[in-house]
């Protein structure tokens, strides 16, 4: 499995990076590094093993439905970058 | 008495002959006059540390009924999130963070009247085995302050060893306690997946993520875990498995103990002296009456390239919420809608959305180079075409190393071997090597992945006066026993009381 810079710089979009042009060439280096190592995994047969998503054997883990306090709108806001006393505030998302 | 053990302190301030007040002062001491080469910690509470000990000194005089720790000082690694106290995770995205709420782990050491004497320094949201990845500064090694402290709990390690705390919180998703607890001479627990409430742990890898007691003795572990295990309600995976009594079975030997140990352990790479000094205490555990057995694990060889897989998926998911919006480090606006206009008038219009934009700046300022390297290989890894080759085969592939645990522990109590396959390394040797950096968790990383206990101790040390650490594995929630058969052998032996000069 080879990675090409283009493919690198697919991904920096997909995971909300931005990569300078020489971080780009870094890191397509060092992922196509890891990735040809993990790719081990290839080798071993896994034909009919149930995926193990999990260490512990739980199904729908529910507690009981008690109405309880929530985080009060201010402390929900107060590590905002920009707020107003309501809303989150981000910048324009359709232009000005 | 900054050499003495927790439950030693814990005594002398129950018979009255030191209080909190005392022992907080002379850590506090100890702080002043290391740290500065150390570098342990990210924050030491030298204000409300003593205000606290004073309360419990206060309450003790009263009669009032104390906690577990009543008046012992502890160190917090900071992912644990604390309110009103900033918790970066070892990120310049969180340096500003002051979480609304307590990790449940904190409330439990609040609950146990422990005083938090500081919050200690960690790779980057745990990504990392050496502590280089903090952004905010790197933690020597103790006993070779040239030397990496193992990560990411390594100032977790580094302030037990240097006798900064008696106690310290650790969390391990591949090894970050039980790497840096062998490569600094202490003693580190990884528990059961399940065992400790995940509540208020900045998340790394959800599904391998635990949090667990860091100390120099096996019996100062047993009464951390103890404090801190347990069901929690806001942690679906926590388990409803009641939590025994460590500290009353920790000095109980196990009768007819068997012990298994693994051949491939002592293949190839395995450091010599660390190999000799592993084999030592497989035969203090003989001398100890204990039966060993050889046993296979056929699919441990898989482990870090399973890892490499799931846990970047897994970090790829819990790191998108650092968004620049909700909290957190957030680029400057100006600076990018002006590039953003510069970009439009050279390619005619059509650029980024300016809140795409102020994503992408925001996380590639906020990230070190470490954690962007691992969200860029879980995001490929999950991108479109990759999911079934990559994450359903990595996950069949956790089912095997599972497996291979379930039929070891049909047949012995422990699994015994190596920690690390070298001891400390000097800074910088493998910060631009990021999968000779991962091969640091070769043998650690499997009882994350199958979610079994594990437990590092001090068995050695190298010609070079580095600590060894030995591991001990055991099955899914049986903490109790791995306790027990870690004490056996540190009342047989005393490399555990072996304290470095510090430089």
């Amino acid at each position: 499995m080879s990675l090409s810079k283009e493919d690198v710089q697919r991904v920096s979009l997909l995971a909300r990076l931005k990569l300078s042009d020489d971080e780009l060439t870094t890191m397509t280096e060092q992922l196509g590094q890891i990735v040809s190592y993990i790719d081990k995994l290839s080798e071993l047969d896994t034909e009919g093993v149930k995926p193990m998503a999990h260490a512990l054997d739980l199904t729908n883990a529910l507690v009981d439905d008690e109405p309880h306090e929530s985080l009060p709108r201010e402390k929900a806001l107060q590590n905002a970058p920009r707020s107003d006393d309501e809303c989150f505030r981000v910048p324009a998302v359709l232009g000005e | 008495m900054i050499d003495l053990s927790a439950t030693s302190l814990l005594a002398k301030l129950q018979s009255g002959e030191v209080s909190s007040e005392e022992v907080t002062a002379a850590f506090l001491d100890r702080i002043n006059a290391v740290e500065s080469r150390v570098g342990a910690f990210l924050k030491v509470n030298s204000e409300s540390a003593m205000q606290a000990a004073q309360a419990v000194d206060k309450k003790r005089r009263s009669g009032a009924p104390l906690g577990k720790l009543a008046g012992i000082p502890i160190a917090v690694k900071d992912i644990l999130c604390t309110e009103g106290e900033a918790t970066t995770c070892g990120s310049r995205m969180l340096e500003h963070y002051v979480p609304p709420y307590n990790a449940t782990v904190v409330e439990h050491l609040l609950a146990s009247d422990a005083i938090v004497i500081g919050r200690t320094n960690m790779d980057e949201f745990a990504m990392g085995s050496s502590t280089e990845n903090s952004a905010y500064k790197p933690t020597s090694n103790p006993w070779d302050l040239e030397r990496i402290p193992g990560g990411s709990s390594g100032g977790a390690a580094a302030c037990l060893a240097a006798a900064m705390a008696p106690l310290s919180i650790g969390t391990d998703t591949g090894g970050s306690i039980r790497q840096p607890a062998a490569l600094c001479g202490v003693v580190g627990l990884k528990p059961t997946y399940g065992r400790v409430s995940r509540f208020g742990l900045v998340a790394f890898a959800s599904s391998l993520d635990q949090v667990g007691p860091m100390a120099t003795t096996v019996e100062d572990t047993a009464l951390l875990l103890e404090t801190i295990a347990g069901h929690d309600r806001r942690d679906s995976t926590s388990a409803k498995i009641d939590v025994p009594q460590y500290t009353a079975s920790v000095n109980s030997p196990l009768e007819n103990l068997t012990i298994g140990v693994v051949p491939s352990h002592y293949q190839d790479g395995l450091d010599t002296e660390i190999e000799s000094a592993v084999k030592e205490a497989i035969r203090v555990y003989e001398s100890l009456g204990a039966r060993i057995k050889e046993i296979e694990m056929p699919h441990a060889q898989y482990g870090i390239a399973t890892y490499y897989f799931i846990a970047p998926f897994e970090a790829s998911g819990n790191l998108a919420r650092y968004d620049g919006a909700h909290y957190g480090y957030r680029t400057d606006q100006q600076t990018m809608l002006d590039e953003l206009s510069e970009e439009a008038n050279q390619t005619d219009g059509a650029g980024e959305s300016p809140l795409v934009r102020m994503y992408r700046k925001s996380r590639s300022e906020g990230f070190g180079s470490e954690v962007q390297r691992r969200v860029m290989l879980g995001t490929y890894a999950l991108s479109e075409g990759y999911y079934d080759a990559y994450y359903l085969k990595a996950l069949k592939v956790r089912r095997l190393i599972r497996a291979d645990y379930d039929s070891a522990f049909d047949q012995v109590d422990c699994i015994l071997g190596p920690v690390t396959a070298s001891p400390a390394f000097r800074r910088g040797e493998k910060t631009n090597d990021p999968l000779a950096m991962y091969l640091e968790d070769l043998y650690t990383v499997n009882a994350n992945l199958a979610g079994v206990a594990g437990i590092s101790l001090p068995c050695g040390l190298t010609s070079e006066n580095l600590p060894i650490g030995l591991h001990l594995q055991a099955a899914p929630f049986q903490e109790e026993k791995l306790l027990k058969v870690a004490n056996m052998y540190q009342s047989a032996t005393d490399w555990h009381t072996r304290r470095p000069e510090i430089q």
